[in-house]
């Protein structure tokens, strides 16, 4: 157990050091010599080459990508183009409201989703079951921010139940914090919901032919009991891997949804720096993300051995 | 429990009978299509809908979706300009239409580039065990980053939307998945008796792969490629909403919504109409996906 532990952490070194290098070499062959970009307009080429060797740009790949990730894996992103800032100061100050958003979001879909999977499969082939699968659909269909501007359009502008757009930092009240984010996250949610939905619903299908429901239920066994106990319990491997995989399509989603809604996240800011070719904000905030998206992931894999004892590597 | 829904009797029993009756052979086939996979049919109909569009744009355009008009500058929806004009006077209907030819292109392309070269990386990988390791590594590494972000730096890389960089940026980032769903048939193939046989008939490598292996992994690839040219779709129209994409020179739906994006509290229209040709031009290939699916695993039709 504990060796497995050990070697899935192990695994995902060459996973991250892959993601590094993709970027790092991003960072490396994109057009434009930052030298001569913080050296300005005015500046000779003798200039020019006194900031390279400055920054150490004159050196070779291997050298600099050392460097480089020795510097990530202490925090230190480099310098922004645009604002001369160190980018982790730029991205701490985004941190919170992204973090918010996708912590509301995976709870908010989490809380709807299995239920309705559970639901679906309990009901297989009833009104139900065929009305929740269209929503299956649907909210695959329909781009998250084509779903956020409708959303938006309603229950705010129109209803008036929810602020429009902008975010309330958690420091002035958790119900502040909240309302500024329901909307958007419910927008999230709505792609997350339909996907935790459906494998729900196949599992929960496939789970309730087993003996054992049989048995369970023969021996008198509540209704409830069996589908939210005996059945779910057993479907949670799959439904904990599809939670973890959707994490991609939340942090794709919360790229544009900051967007529409105004909140200052790292989606924001990518967004920003993508129209300023600021490309040392760019190359990180698709680090961290990605690094975020490998944590869950390997956390997800961790849990496996709790939630099913059956498990053992 | 009294039904047991993947109870293969039942499907076999569902099955058409013998066509002794003498109604017309032709028409009634077509009418247990329609009837059996409505959805599919649907999907069909709508997505057939949004090619003609694409391919008549200029006849069903009434105005040039480029030209600007400084005079008429957010113009609510009305007789010569149906959705509407943007903020530089163009023809929001004009260019919708014309966005479905971006929309299919670009949904068209990263399917098919991303089906061919996935399956040459999924087959290499399920051959050679040598390889097998380091490949999917790569392959774990690209799809750590999440599929936007990826399309984002390379777009970013290549500096300059054409469709061609647009289609380049999302095929990269779709490439892992078809990878991993071609190895995963290979390897449950490989095993089977029957190409053990033909390995031991002497059959040479590529004629396994081409009479035993690609037969079995062309149906779930199939269907995977409707899925991707879905997800390439929405992926486009993120990029062009967030200004990584194609230029508005190109009209395409998501940036036809970004230059909507400022004004759409008072404005609705600049970002609603383009929004109700994608979400229904993906609808449309979504719900022929699941037909498709159903059709290549009866199976699977119901349970998933």
């Amino acid at each position: 157990m504990a060796s497995y532990i050990l070697r899935r952490i192990l695994a995902t070194i060459p996973v991250v050091a892959f993601v590094m290098l993709f970027v790092f070499s991003l960072l490396y062959i994109t057009p434009g010599d930052p030298a001569a970009i913080l050296a300005g307009d005015q500046a000779t080429q003798a200039e020019i080459e006194a900031i390279r060797t400055d920054l150490g740009l004159d050196r070779s790949f291997p050298v600099r990508f050392l460097e480089w990730s020795t510097g990530v894996l202490q925090g230190d992103f480099g310098t922004s183009i645009f604002t001369q800032l160190p980018v982790s100061t730029m991205i701490a100050q985004r941190v919170e409201p992204t973090l918010s958003l996708m912590v509301v979001t995976m709870v908010i879909a989490i809380a709807i989703a299995v239920p309705l999977g559970v639901l679906a499969a309990w009901k297989h082939g009833q009104f139900v079951d065929r009305a929740i699968m269209l929503f299956a659909v649907l909210g695959f269909s329909v781009p998250v921010f084509v779903i956020g501007y409708v959303l938006a359009w309603t229950l705010a502008l129109k209803l008036g139940w929810l602020p429009v757009q902008g975010y309330t930092p958690f420091s002035e009240g958790p119900w502040p914090w909240l309302r500024s984010l329901l909307l958007p996250a419910f927008t999230l949610a709505t792609f997350y919901i339909a996907i935790i939905a459906r494998i729900t619903r196949a599992t929960m299908l496939e789970i309730l032919q087993q003996d054992y429901i049989r048995t369970a239920r023969g021996k008198g066994v509540s209704e409830t009991s069996v589908l939210f106990v005996h059945a779910l319990r057993n479907a949670s491997v799959p439904i904990v891997t599809v939670v973890g995989i959707g994490i991609a399509l939340v942090i794709s989603g919360a790229v544009v949804i900051e967007s529409v809604f105004a909140l200052p996240g790292l989606g924001r800011l990518i967004v920003d720096s993508i129209l300023r070719r600021d490309y040392p904000v760019i190359q990180a905030v698709i680090l961290i993300f990605s690094f975020v998206y490998v944590l869950i992931n390997l956390l997800i894999d961790l849990s496996y051995t709790v939630i099913d004892p059956r498990i053992r590597y | 429990m009294t039904d047991f829904p993947d109870d293969p009797h039942k499907f076999a029993a569902a099955k058409p009978m013998p066509a002794i009756l003498a109604v017309p052979p032709q028409r009634s086939a077509l009418l247990r299509s329609i009837r059996r996979h409505p959805t599919m049919w649907l999907g069909g109909i709508l997505l057939g809908a949004v090619v003609l569009m694409a391919v008549f744009a200029p006849l069903i355009a009434n105005q040039d979706p480029a030209a600007l008009n400084p005079a008429q500058r957010v113009r609510p929806p009305s007789a010569e300009a149906l959705f509407g004009t943007d903020m530089l006077g163009r023809d929001i209907f004009s260019r919708c239409v014309y966005g479905a030819r971006v929309s299919l292109i670009v949904g068209l392309g990263v399917a098919l580039l991303a089906s061919a070269v996935g399956m040459v990386i999924g087959l290499v990988a399920g051959f050679t065990r040598w390889a097998d390791g380091i490949i999917m590594r790569v392959m774990d590494g690209m799809m750590s980053i999440p599929a936007i972000l990826l399309a984002i730096a390379l777009m970013t890389l290549m500096r300059g939307g054409s469709i061609f960089n647009v289609i380049l940026a999302i095929t990269l980032a779709e490439i892992p998945r078809v990878a991993r769903l071609t190895r995963s048939a290979v390897l449950s193939v490989r095993e089977l008796a029957y190409v053990e046989a033909a390995v031991a008939c002497g059959t040479s490598r590529l004629g396994i792969i081409r009479q035993h292996i690609l037969p079995n992994t062309l149906a779930p690839i199939t269907v995977q490629a409707t899925y991707i040219c879905a997800s390439a779709m929405i992926t486009e129209a993120i990029l062009s909403f967030i200004g990584a994409g194609l230029p508005t020179s190109i009209p395409s739906w998501g940036n036809i919504m970004a230059e909507g994006r400022a004004l759409w509290q008072v404005k609705p229209n600049i970002v609603f109409f383009p929004a109700i040709f994608l979400s229904l031009t993906v609808l449309a290939v979504n719900l022929l996906g699941d037909g498709l699916r159903d059709a290549v695993d009866p199976r699977l039709a119901k349970r998933v």
